[in-house]
């Protein structure tokens, strides 16, 4: 790995990280949102870097750009931009929970993390086609989990209609 | 570079269960689910290049199980916030025994 790689790879990371705190402590939704659009990105960054350039790029589509949209269209159809007269975070006990309960899952996460890892398969060469390992599997070992997505989201269109209907 | 992604991705996933804990605002919880979500893909991603493709296969079957999820989540947010006037979670009690 050269220095440059991984001079990045921490940068993007770091980014990420300090965008998803900045995402948690914002009292208002729109800037929440876009901080976690910021997150967003950074993800995709390393997502490319780790040699997965589809799902980086699916990442910024379909993440960035159409979920966190409807967010933030929701957000605004709403009219919740200003930070509400009620306390949105909630009171020091609650805080404290939150801090314990993920101070013990990044020491589970860590626990975890510590097993030998196996070696690296070699990354694919730099004009090799992108999507083809992904659509291989995909459309012969996942055919079925992916006819089952189609259904499904055949049912959350149905469900986000008949649910956000005035009236039936 | 393997851990170190294991790693952000342990440090998201904490920072989404922490806002999901400490937040009222129904949309911001949701938001934190999707950061939750993003966290695992990223281990999915890092992970796949030790163990072949099938993780980048899971991280699509992911996102659209995600994107179905914001869908139906937001309609539910707007109808209740069409009953009661507000997302926060305080004043959303009336399954409260």
């Amino acid at each position: 790995m050269n220095f440059f790689y991984q001079f990045f790879f921490y940068l993007f990371g770091l980014i990420a990280i300090a965008s998803a705190v900045t995402f948690v402590t914002r009292k208002s939704p729109v800037a929440a949102a876009l901080w976690l659009v910021n997150t967003m990105f950074s993800l995709a960054v390393l997502y490319i870097m780790l040699d997965a350039q589809f799902i980086g790029i699916i990442q910024i589509l379909v993440y960035a750009g159409a979920i966190m949209v409807v967010f933030l269209f929701v957000v605004m159809l709403l009219n919740l931009g200003h930070p509400s007269e009620v306390a949105d975070i909630k009171g020091l006990g609650a805080r404290l929970v939150a801090g314990a309960a993920g101070l013990a899952l990044l020491a589970e996460l860590a626990v975890i993390g510590r097993q030998q890892l196996p070696e690296l398969i070699p990354a694919p060469p730099l004009h090799a086609n992108v999507v083809n390992p992904i659509a291989a599997p995909l459309f012969n070992e996942y055919l079925l989990a992916f006819e089952v997505t189609s259904v499904l989201l055949l049912a959350a269109i149905v469900g986000a209609v008949v649910l956000a209907k005035r009236r039936v | 570079m393997i851990v170190e992604s294991l790693f952000f991705s342990a440090v998201l996933f904490t920072i989404g269960v922490v806002g999901v804990l400490t937040r009222r605002n129904a949309i911001i919880i949701f938001m934190c689910v999707e950061l939750m979500l993003n966290a695992v893909n990223l281990s999915f991603v890092a992970l796949s290049r030790l163990y072949g493709m099938t993780g980048q296969v899971f991280v699509i079957f992911v996102m659209t199980v995600a994107a179905a999820e914001a869908a139906v989540g937001l309609a539910i947010i707007i109808s209740i916030f069409r009953h009661q006037q507000t997302v926060n979670l305080q004043n959303i009690n009336i399954l409260k025994g």
